[in-house]
């Protein structure tokens, strides 16, 4: 007999058909708990071991964000150091080198004052002692006698001209020694001048030396691996992506206004009809000059090793490089020039199709203003574009290195994000696999209320019991003993 | 060595692979009615051909040819040019064709008969010469043909990739005793356009004239 002939005498009966479903349903109970429960733990399992997975690859990401940004910051601070370095190198050869110089300098002016000083302190010898004596002779009073009185008289005369010629000396020698020292001032002056310069220099290379032990303090902790040095690369890495990325978007404007200055007369060099995809080849040939002219630039800044984007143009001989520079600078002037004769020849093509525009509408030709203002204000932004569109590569080259953190961030931000949903969807799997199981037990209620009555009421009966007998042992109140009577009696009675 | 002959050659390749196959070029041809009362009309044809000289571009074609008892000949048209691909050249030739058109608007005189299919006919052979990518033939009529005793004009058009576009088709007398007259006659040249696999285009108000072109 088969199973649905079994089924067939009750299957009208609907309240029979539901009794028999509930009874099949309550016998597969424990199955398909089992089922449903294993179901979505292994879902829960699959999605947390993915996101303990996904977790793991952000905390690779993470630590390689903190490699590269302590690699980057270790770089930067070594740039910063060396640099200074160069300064004080350049300090030293400018003022120190020629210190024997100037010290044999200073040497020289010493001794020079030294002799001038000496000389300047030379006196005039003093009158002879017996000048007083003579003086004394020479005031005595005589009485008349002439010969005495001529002598006398020609003693004084002898006396004051001696002493005109004593004073005159003097004077003749106090100039001398006005005029030494006089001579001597300057000389002072250059002395107090090279030594200030001395000073300055001396000041400056411990400004510099203050400059390298800060830069030094600020390479040690990155070397350190610290985490306020961590804090203070990557917030310096995010400044400095978003402050490159708006001085892009400027110099993206400054090419977009080069290519319409240079597109409208390339189609007169490369001709207006013809086409590469869906893009005029004029148009093309303008966006690859401004493409070369940006290359030239990156160049030329390579080569004066202010950007470090092509590891090979920094690392050639000082001769080379030269001569690099000179090549890409010789090719950006020609390239500019080019670009202002475009410009030019743009003005001539912008007014030769207004006037064809003007005699086919019918419309009597204007009187062109004579100006040339535009005209010259075109072709000089045409020369001076392509040399400031060779600055872009500084921004290019912050823009590209903190990219790398900056991605690195929020690619392990979006990984910690998918972590979590992952693990959200394994709970919500799991949770979900118990409310179906809950949910199932709901619909079975009648045979779990029955089983639940059959099984659990002798087991509640013998727990009060139990607790009536504890109460009793360990002399509890006696409210509490009643209660526990009542609740004893109660499922007794009912039993 | 090696290596930079290979890098040149797939710059080469890649440069090959991106040049556009596709023809760009315009090419127009403008069939002027001369016959009756309609020469009166073409001071108007005259700024349409402004119109084209101003919006045609370098390399594309331009030709403007009358309408007159046998059309189907070089020595109705007017003028014909393919534009230098360089602007200041091309600019110098358009107004010299300008010039052209107006001394022949300027000199033209009516004729008895009206030869369009003629001329259409002048129209496919010079276009397709002209090896034009995207080809233009307007009429500036009033569609009403009358061929000349002997002409036989019960050739079929070719018209597979041309835009047919009659301009400025006035209404006859007839025409406004009796609508029908009208209706039929364009009706009569669409359905001889498409069943040349032509694209057919009626444009009477000229300054809307801007909506033919594609592009």
């Amino acid at each position: 007999m088969k199973f649905t002939e079994l089924l067939l005498p009750v299957a009208p009966n609907p309240i029979l058909l539901a009794a028999l479903l509930l009874a099949a349903m309550y016998l597969a109970r424990k199955p398909f708990h089992r089922a449903v429960l294993a179901f979505s733990l292994v879902i829960n399992n699959a999605l947390r071991l993915s996101a303990a997975s996904v977790r793991q690859a952000e905390n690779k990401l993470v630590e390689r964000n903190r490699e590269v940004l302590m690699a980057e910051g270790l770089e930067n601070a070594e740039r910063l150091v060396e640099r200074e370095f160069e300064r004080i190198n350049a300090t030293v050869v400018r003022d120190l080198k020629g210190y024997p110089a100037l010290q044999r300098q200073m040497a020289d002016v010493v001794t020079k004052l030294e002799e001038d000083h000496a000389r300047s302190v030379e006196v005039p010898p003093n009158l002879p002692n017996w000048i007083n004596i003579i003086e004394s002779i020479a005031t005595i009073k005589h009485d008349g006698d002439s010969m005495v009185g001529k002598m006398l008289s020609e003693i004084d005369r002898n006396l004051r001209e001696q002493n005109r010629t004593a004073i005159e000396s003097f004077r003749s020698s106090s100039g001398k020694r006005q005029v030494l020292l006089n001579r001597m001032l300057p000389l002072w002056r250059r002395v107090q001048k090279t030594l200030d310069d001395i000073g300055r220099s001396i000041s400056d290379l411990t400004d510099r030396a203050k400059s390298i032990d800060r830069y030094m303090d600020d390479y040690q902790e990155i070397r350190a691996r610290t985490d306020k040095a961590a804090r203070k690369l990557s917030s310096s890495s995010m400044t400095q992506f978003f402050i490159a990325g708006l001085v892009l978007l400027i110099a993206i404007g400054g090419a977009v206004i080069n290519f319409n200055l240079i597109a409208l007369p390339m189609s007169e060099m490369v001709g207006g009809g013809s086409f590469i995809g869906p893009y005029r080849t004029s148009d093309v040939a303008g966006l690859v000059i401004i493409l070369i002219e940006i290359s030239m630039g990156l160049y030329l800044m390579e080569s004066l090793r202010i950007t470090r984007l092509f590891p090979v143009i920094g690392s050639m001989d000082d001769k080379m490089r030269m001569r690099m520079i000179w090549i890409t600078l010789a090719l950006l002037t020609v390239l500019a020039g080019v670009e202002s004769a475009l410009a030019f020849m743009r003005d001539r093509i912008a007014s030769d199709m207004e006037a064809l525009r003007q005699t086919l509408a019918g419309v009597e030709q204007t009187v062109q203003a004579g100006s040339k203002i535009p005209t010259i204000g075109q072709m000089v932004m045409g020369f001076i574009l392509p040399f400031a569109l060779t600055f872009v590569a500084i921004p290019l080259e912050s823009f590209i290195s903190s990219a790398r953190t900056v991605l690195g961030t929020m690619a392990a931000g979006l990984l910690r994000i998918i972590a979590f949903l992952l693990r959200l969807s394994g709970n919500i799997v799991y949770y979900t696999g118990k409310l179906v199981a809950a949910l199932y037990d709901l619909i079975i209620f009648p045979p779990l209320w029955l089983e639940g009555v059959v099984t659990e009421r002798p087991f509640k009966i013998r727990q009060a019991f139990e607790q009536i007998s504890k109460a009793r042992q360990h002399g509890k109140a006696a409210k509490d003993i009643e209660k526990h009577e009542d609740r004893f009696e109660i499922l007794e009675s009912t039993e | 060595m090696k290596r930079f002959f290979i890098l040149v050659l797939l710059i080469g390749l890649a440069v090959g692979g991106c040049t556009d196959a596709q023809n760009r070029t315009t090419g127009v041809y403008m069939l002027l009615d001369t016959s009756g009362t309609y020469a009166l009309e073409l001071k108007k044809a005259q700024s349409i051909v402004n119109y084209l000289l101003g919006t045609l571009q370098p390399k594309d074609t331009l030709a403007v040819a009358c309408i007159d008892t046998g059309s189907f000949s070089e020595k109705d048209i007017v003028a014909k040019m393919t534009f230098d691909q360089r602007p200041s050249v091309a600019n110098n030739q358009k107004r010299a064709f300008q010039k052209t058109v107006g001394d022949f608007v300027a000199k033209v005189k009516s004729s008895s008969y009206t030869d369009i299919s003629g001329g259409i006919l002048q129209a496919i052979e010079y276009l397709n010469e002209a090896g034009a990518g995207q080809k233009y033939i307007l009429i500036f009529s009033d569609l009403k043909e009358e061929l000349a005793k002997g002409h036989v004009r019960d050739v079929p058009f070719q018209l597979s990739d041309f835009n047919v576009i009659a301009l400025n088709v006035t209404k006859l007398r007839q025409d406004i005793r009796d609508p029908g007259n009208y209706l039929d006659r364009v009706e009569q040249w669409r359905s001889k356009v498409e069943s040349g696999k032509g694209k057919w285009q009626v444009v009477n108000d000229l300054e809307r004239i801007d909506t033919i072109f594609d592009r």
